[in-house]
Order: C-alpha cells, then structure tokens, then sequence
C-alpha cells in the first residue's frame, strides 16, 4: 500500500493539451475520486498514473519513488478496466490468476491465493466458467479479483460501474466501499457521477478541461466550492447563482443584491464589479416578512422534497423545500438564505472569494 | 394465424432451399465431372456422347504416378507375370512400368511453396497489421494505400521484371524464391485484413497484461494472437488458395526443382494428347489439400467473414 503524489503533471496530444500541471496527493489507505466531465482529463490522469500513458511533463510519486516514465508492468498496481477487459479466450480462474502467472508463482500457490480471492468476492462458484456468459456483477467481481489478487500497492478503477445498470451500480458502489475498507488499500477511482463520487470517496478531486478545479474531502468540496464550475458540477440541482453588481470590502459580512442587504460569511479578499451570490438549494427558506422575493414558475415534486422554481430580480433560483409547504405557479414568495453557507464568486474568473467559510478548505488546484 | 416480419414464411424459405441447392449444384458439377474422368479409362473419357455411367478404371491414378514405355509381345512374355495390380493395368495397355513419375515430387513442391508462404504470410502480415492498428506509424494512410496498390494490377503484368530480378538473383526455379513471391503477392491482402481484425480487439486486453506484469510483446503473443485467431485462420485459407492454384508465374519461373503441380499437371496427357483420366486424376489429388485445409478451418471461415457485421 503506497501513498501517491501527483506533481505538476501535464499530458499534451499532439496540439491538444489533456492534463495541464495537475499537482494533488493521495494519502495510503484513501479512497480517492478523480470527478469530472467526459474530455476533462480525469481518465488521461489515471492513465498516467498506472503506466498507460506517460506524462509530457512533472512527477508520478507511488510509494516514494518516482515513476513517471517506467512502463506499468514495473509499477506494481492493478487496474479495473471500464468494460473489465477480461481476457475473453480464459475462463475465470485463468483470468484471476493472470497476474500470478507473471510473477512467476507455484501454481499450487496460485490455486490457494486464487480461492482466497473468489472466498472473499462470493465467486467461488463459477471460478471454472468461461468469462463470455457471465453477468455484468459476476464480471466486475472476477476484474476485481484479477486486481486484488496480487496485492498491488494501488488500484485504479476506470469508471467500474459504468457499464452497470442503474438498480446494481447502488449495490456494487457498497460492495467495493466495502471491499476497499477491508483490505485498506489506495485505490483511485475515475467517476463523472457527483453522486458516486461523494458517496465511496474520501477524497475528491475535481477536474476541467485538464485543470484541477479542487481537491479535498466531499463535504468540503460541497459546501465550499472553490469556483463556479464545482458548484455547478456537484449538487443536483446544483448551487443557484444570482449574478449581481456590487461590492465587498475585506472583513465585510454583507452584500447588496438588488438593493436587499443579504447578510455573507465574513469576507477575506475584497471585490468589486460583476460578482456571483452562490446558494445551494436547500439553504434558502421561505419568510413572507422577506424582502427578498421571487415568482414561483415550477416546482417538481421529489417524495419528502420538492424543487422550487423562482424567478427573482437576479435570475432564476431553485429551492429545496418539504414537500407539504404548498406553493402555486405564479406565486410571489419572500426568501431567506441561509447566511453562513453563502459563497461569492468573481463572475470574471469563476473563483470562489476568500471568507471565513471557506479559508480552510480553499487551495485553488 | 401468426405473422412475422423477421422469420420468412415456409413459400420462401423452400424457394430459397431449391435456390442454394440447384447454385450449389451447378458449382460441384464440374468438380464431380473432373473426379469421375480420373477413374475413367481413356477412351471413356473422351467418349461422345459423354458417359455417365462407365466401368470403373485405375488406370488414370496409375498413368498419372508411374512412367511407362511401350513393349513389344516378346518383352512383355519375357517380363513374367506382372507381380502387382498397378503392373497389371500398365501391361494390358502394352506398357511396362520404368519408373514413378514426377508427380510426387511436383506435388510436394506445391505443398512446399504452398504452405511456407502462407506461414510466412502470416508471421509478417500480423506484425505488420498489429503495428498498424496500435502504433502511430508516421505516414500509416499513404503506407496502407501502398501496400493495396500493389494489387491493383494483375500479377503477370509485372512477370517479366520479375523474371529478370530473379534471374539475376539466381531465384528462379528454387523454392524460396516462389515462396517470396507468392509472400509478396498476398501480403498486402493479409495485412488489410488482419489489420480489420485486430483493430476490432479492445485495446484494453494487452493493457490489462501490461499492468498483469506483461511486456508489450507477452500481451501481443499471448492475449492478442489468441484473439484474432479467427482472423488468422480465414486469411490463412485465402493466401493458401491464392498460391495453391497460381498458374501464370508458376509456369515462367519455374521448370523443374521447385515446379509446382499447376504447370506440371497439363504436361500428363502426354504426346498423344487422350490420357485425359490421368490429368484428372492429377487435379483431383491437387484439390484434397485445400479441401481439407479449408474444411478444418471451416468455422473460422465463417465467424470471419461475418466478423465485425455485429455489435457484441
């Protein structure tokens, strides 16, 4: 088990730069999330790590020793390919055993480790089957036996549940979180489900366009976004923007957003000009003494929560709120925000401003 | 009663039975014509009008493997009785048996040529495919158009260079030398279509045996050959059948050493011009080779022509 760093690295194909100077770290032990869209890096940086592709630029850290341009036989760890790749002309046991093989192993020592593997992921059963009939669950279990087999320093998982469907995702994410905290190994994890990620992960890393957006825990990274592309990206709905006008001094606590005073974090950098009043949709109330208000034009009802379309001076805003409260299309209601959960960003560059909220968890990449 | 858009009603489907079956027909009826003529005797075989039903004669197969020379009745008393079957049926024509002839050795030439190239084709058509459908290879559009270019004439269009480079290479009639050209002439057709198969085979695999521990070379050899062995199997067939029947060059470049049996198999009907039943016979033993080679490989074939048609 190994701690990996990533430092400064860049990945260019041909004219198109995928990776650009991503620098984080992955604690020993942790289970990290790279979270991004498709096309931003998140999977070009896996790759990277694992040997399949080698960096334009910067260090790969595994386990202290530096391993940016040796070929992924030599670095010791198992990858979970995204349709499992499992070598199709071998049976199950010929699939798990695979990497034992290399190495050379007795293969009375192969047969025991192997049903060590198949004990532990509940695939005793079909050890003798060939791969080709096997069901998506059966298959991500044997790719996850051939990774775990050998006991590598870190797993890399590829989008692993993608090819899952919806109702068996839920239940494989638990079992390899599961798996994952009983064999306490590094295992870095490439999803562009927010939820997934936030889910399995103890950290996250956000990725776009080949820059890192933020790392840090999901809570952190939730609650305190440090641009405008997190925000958006995590949360479903994701975090209201009422782009405004205005201004903050350093130390100032509250902002004018069409002439209301809406109370903010106390600020630590001061802002002038175009600027973004970030609020997640479950921080804003309703208060008919209010003077802050919007029209209804939607609301979507979600069991014991509904969404709450409003329009407001500012633009439009989605609220969270129980289901019970009873609201009609064309309503004017009067909304509150919670005022320390409050994020305002520079609409210029997208980044998040510094304030008491945030300061501990901002580190802008 | 029940109707269905994808399975054809029983109309058709007997329409189509007799379709196949009367095609088939007309294909196997030349080859079942050229089998029949080899057991014929001789003046059967150029009987008017034709003989389907004849007596049945060994003579072509023993004409066809044996040289013979022609006796008087005091050397045929003189020889004795004759001491085997084949000796028999050369006697009641008024021959004695000299020799064997040069079939065999003819024969094992083509088998030779035959195979070795297609073995070689095959070596160097799927590392050349593999490279084109993994590496970058600078220039790799125009190289594939090159290497298809090189079909885009009939072979004998360019026999008489060829001729000349071999003759002055002192590659004419010796058997590496036809195994390079017939290698040659095929390559570009096993790298097209290995290139197809290979391109159809996850990436993912041989990464999955680099980061398993494997070289480059170790995930090729032993994930991805496996993998493509359908293909391999059906350009296999095409190569063989392409260098088991050539004619045209077979003809110019070789005579005697390394003479393949298309050249030599006219040269059986001999001076007269009526020993049709050992030509027969000669093409009959020539056809068994790829029969069985093709038959063997028969499930490739098919998986492989219909390879890549659906989405898995």
């Amino acid at each position: 088990m190994a701690q990996i760093r990533i430092e400064n690295v860049r990945k260019d194909f041909g004219a198109f730069t995928a990776v650009q100077s991503s620098s984080f770290t992955i604690e020993d032990g942790e289970f990290f999330m790279l979270l991004g869209p498709s096309g931003c890096g998140k999977t070009t940086t896996l790759r990277m790590m694992a040997g399949l592709e080698l960096p334009t630029r910067g260090e790969i850290y595994i386990d202290g020793e530096e391993v940016g341009q040796k070929p992924a036989s030599q670095r010791d760890i198992a990858f979970v390919f995204q349709m499992f790749a499992l070598y199709p002309h071998m049976n199950v046991r010929g699939n798990i055993s695979y990497p034992l093989k290399s190495q050379g192993m007795k293969s009375a020592d192969i047969k025991n480790k192997v049903g060590e593997v198949a004990e532990i992921l509940g695939i005793t059963n079909i050890l003798d089957r060939p791969v080709g009939g096997l069901s998506g669950g059966d298959r991500q279990r044997v790719a996850l036996g051939r990774a775990i087999v050998r006991d590598p320093k870190a797993f890399f998982m590829d989008e692993p549940l993608g090819a899952l469907d919806a109702e068996f995702r839920e239940h494989m994410a638990e079992e390899l979180r599961a798996l994952h905290d009983r064999m306490g190994a590094t295992t870095v994890y490439v999803t562009h489900d927010q939820l997934e990620a936030m889910q399995m992960g103890d950290k996250i890393v956000v990725m776009n366009h080949g820059v890192v957006e933020q790392f840090g825990v999901p809570q952190d990274i939730y609650d305190w976004p440090a641009t405008r592309f997190v925000a958006e990206f995590i949360g479903s709905p994701p975090m209201n923007f009422l782009e405004f006008e205005g201004m903050i001094g350093t130390g100032g606590t509250e902002v004018r957003l069409n002439d209301v005073p809406m109370e903010v974090p106390q600020s630590r950098e001061g802002a002038n000009g175009k600027l973004t009043f970030g609020v997640r949709p479950e921080h804003v109330g309703f208060d008919d003494d209010a003077p802050y208000r919007g029209r209804v034009t939607a609301t979507e009802y979600l069991g014991t929560t509904q969404i709450v379309t409003f329009d407001t001076p500012n633009g439009l805003l989605k609220a969270r709120v129980p289901s019970h409260e009873v609201v009609t299309n064309g309503q004017l209601i009067g909304l509150r925000f919670d005022p320390r959960t409050i994020t305002l960003f520079d609409k210029q560059h997208g980044k998040a401003l510094r304030s008491q909220g945030n300061e501990g968890v901002l580190g802008h990449g | 009663m029940s109707f269905s858009v994808t399975e054809p009603n029983k109309g058709t489907k007997w329409f189509a039975g007799v379709l196949v079956v009367g095609y088939a027909l007309v294909t196997i009826a030349p080859l079942l014509w050229i089998i029949a003529t080899g057991f014929k005797s001789p003046a059967d075989s150029i009987a008017y009008p034709p003989k389907v039903v004849f007596e049945p004669s060994m003579e072509g197969y023993v004409n066809l493997f044996t040289e013979r020379t022609r006796a008087t009745e005091d050397m045929l008393e003189a020889a004795g009785e004759p001491e085997t079957w084949y000796e028999e049926i050369a006697r009641d024509q008024g021959t004695v048996i000299s020799g064997p002839s040069r079939y065999g050795e003819r024969f094992l030439n083509s088998v030779v040529i035959g195979f070795g190239s297609t073995a070689l084709c095959m070596i160097l058509g799927t590392a050349a495919a593999y490279a084109f459908s993994r590496f970058r290879v600078p220039l790799k559009d125009d190289l594939l158009f090159f290497i298809l270019s090189t079909r885009m004439m009939p072979p004998i269009a360019v026999a008489i260079p060829i001729f000349l480079m071999f003759r002055n290479l002192g590659l004419n009639d010796t058997h590496l030398g036809m195994i390079l050209l017939y290698t040659g002439v095929n390559l570009s057709l096993s790298v097209w279509l290995l290139k197809g198969f290979i391109d159809e085979i996850p990436i993912e695999y041989e990464e999955a045996a680099l980061i398993d521990g494997y070289t480059r070379f170790q995930a090729f050899y032993k994930v991805v050959l496996p993998q493509a062995a359908t293909g391999i199997a059906s350009t296999a067939i095409f190569c063989l059948i392409f260098a088991w029947n050539e004619y045209a060059f077979a003809v110019l470049l070789t005579s005697g050493t390394a003479q393949t049996a298309p050249p030599f198999i006219p040269t059986i009907i001999g001076v007269g011009g009526k020993d049709w039943p050992a030509v027969a016979a000669g093409a009959t033993i020539f056809l068994v080779p790829v029969m069985v080679f093709t038959i063997l490989l028969r499930k490739h074939l098919l998986r492989g022509i219909t390879f890549g048609a659906v989405r898995k």
